[in-house]
């Protein structure tokens, strides 16, 4: 209850703040949050907007599925290979804070503008965090549970699968809210640039025609579904890492 | 499953005391690593753990005793010397038939206290029926009836001890290994601990080694006693107690315990001195 008050009171301050600016700032540059919503409702009454939306979630729900399940089994086998994953950890992280926007050209190359170039732009965002943290997720195991699992006698399968994996989850989970918000981030870059779907190209065109309105309505609509995924998982990684205590 | 094991120390037991495991000397050396130098953690050791007993441990803190644990469990490869457990040589694996309980909290916290239980027979792909039984039974034998839904994160360290005894002891080790599992209880609760312990062996009829530092622990439960030294651990005594099979936390009023303590703590005193100078403490 305290929660959903908190929540409502910053909604509150944030539209009170963004009335301000767009006081300040004028009618070029923002719209008013009425302007705002009222564009937002219009626009989900259309079904042009609804298949930029589904080519932005379907890219994005790719893109999650790579990086989740390549990130994580890199990263569970990386943090299981103490020396394999020394090696590694460097170079990840040296990739990790590489401004992805270089690597964009080649990606154009080998993907062309389609749908796959959105999905390998949000991988490469988004996998190095979740390979990260499967690795220190694996490292951070007592290291008294693989000598129960030794004691037990259990297969390698076994390990991973009922002892690994599980004690894991909570970092895995943390490895997934910033995965996510990354990969949407790349999904969305994709299509501002060399798309002609998508809300990222949403948003471009109407900078392009100076339709400030439908840009912010796409921009806060998006925000606000980041946002609830983002806390969704948040409150997942709260409740997991509270039990394992 | 239980009963045979019963029986087969029965039988061993009729001649002179059968080994059933045995260390020759071992020593356990941590290799230095970048910064940190190498540690000379145990040995040599010579110990040999005869069929059934109840044998202790006790030592001052730091000297290798859960490194002589590791190594005799198959859990450490010693760095000279040798393990043998009924017969066959301990190398790189643990050998069927050797339950551990760690000093550390090794609960599972994602699983129930039944399901941390079930853990080790449901990797066997034990029957389910049997593993109900077996599970029953240790949730009732560990006083846990009440609190086989609950998760490890619910419970007291003492109460988390008892899941790990439990999770060992359906498995129906022959040996079973116990590194200081009342650690973090109170004096009382240790002693009443103590009698479950001693129920749990004579009723599976395993050889129990118990590592403590508590020296009441060591006299009132153990067969015979060894008395490690400070780091690196060797053992400087054993003793034998000379206690009935059928005893209990009662006779740590009789005279004859209060010698045994004594005696271990004259040997003892020195070294947890020299171990706490060390900053082992
Ligand atoms: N994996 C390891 N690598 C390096 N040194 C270790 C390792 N494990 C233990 N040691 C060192 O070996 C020595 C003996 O440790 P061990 O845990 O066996 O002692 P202990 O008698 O069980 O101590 P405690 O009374 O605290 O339980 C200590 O000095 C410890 O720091
Ligand atoms: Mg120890």
């Amino acid at each position: 209850m305290r929660q959903i008050l908190d929540s409502l009171l910053l909604v509150l301050a944030l539209a009170l703040v963004w009335q301000g600016l767009y006081w300040l700032a004028g009618d070029l540059a923002l719209a008013s949050p009425a302007q705002t919503f009222a564009r937002a409702a219009e626009l989900l009454a259309t079904p042009s907007f609804w298949r930029h939306a589904s080519e932005t979630f379907l890219a994005l729900g790719y893109a999650l599925l790579i990086a989740v399940t390549a990130g994580m089994g890199i990263g569970l086998a990386l943090g299981m290979h103490r020396l394999s994953g020394e090696v590694a950890e460097p170079v990840l992280v040296s990739l990790y804070s590489l401004p992805k926007i270089t690597l964009y050209p080649v990606i154009l190359l080998l993907f062309g503008l389609g749908i796959s170039a959105k999905i390998a732009l949000g991988v490469i965002h988004g996998i190095i965090p979740i390979i990260i943290f499967s690795m220190g997720a694996v490292r951070a195991i007592a290291p008294v549970y693989f000598k129960t699992a030794r004691v037990l006698r259990l297969s390698r399968g076994q390990l991973v699968r009922t002892v690994i994996v599980p004690a894991a989850i909570p970092e895995l989970v943390s490895g997934l809210r910033v995965g996510f918000s990354l990969t949407l981030l790349g999904v969305l870059i994709g299509e501002m640039f060399a798309s002609q779907r998508g809300l990222g190209y949403l948003v471009m065109k109407s900078i392009g025609t100076l339709d400030v309105p439908t840009m912010m309505a796409v921009i806060v609509m998006l925000a606000l579904v980041a946002v609830l995924i983002s806390s969704l998982l948040l409150y997942l990684d709260h409740r997991l890492h509270r039990r394992a205590l | 499953m239980a009963a045979s094991v019963v029986k087969m120390s029965a039988d061993r037991s009729v001649s002179t005391p059968m080994l059933h495991a045995e260390m020759t000397g071992v020593t356990r050396i941590y290799a230095a690593k970048g910064k940190t130098p190498g540690v000379h953690a145990l040995g040599p050791v010579d110990l040999a753990l005869r069929q059934g007993e109840f044998f202790s441990v006790v030592g001052p803190s730091g000297c290798g005793k859960s490194t002589l644990l590791d190594v005799l469990a198959g859990l450490s490869s010693p760095t000279e010397g040798k393990v043998v457990f009924e017969g066959a040589p301990v190398t790189g694996s643990v050998p069927p038939g050797i339950g551990v309980v760690f000093q550390e909290n090794a609960a599972f916290p994602w699983l129930s206290v039944k399901d941390n239980i079930a853990f080790g027979l449901r990797r066997e792909g034990t029957d389910p029926a049997e593993v109900e039984r077996r599970v029953g039974y240790a949730l009732g034998f560990m006083g846990l009836e009440d609190f086989a839904a609950a998760y490890p994160s619910q419970l007291s360290g003492g109460m988390r001890q008892r899941v790990c005894i439990a999770r060992t002891l359906v498995m129906q080790p022959r040996l079973i290994l116990l590194d200081e599992p009342f650690g973090a209880l109170d004096a009382q609760t240790r002693l009443l601990m103590g009698d479950e312990l001693l129920k749990l062996w004579r009723e599976t009829g395993a050889t129990v080694m118990l590592i403590t530092h508590a020296l009441d622990e060591a006299a009132m439960l153990s067969d015979r006693i060894a008395v490690m030294s400070a780091r690196p651990g060797r053992i400087m005594e054993e003793l034998e107690t000379g206690w009935p099979k059928e005893r209990d936390s009662r006779i740590a009023s009789e005279d004859h315990f209060g010698q045994i303590t004594s005696r271990l703590w004259k040997r003892l005193r020195e070294e947890s001195i020299k171990a706490t100078a060390r900053g082992g403490a």
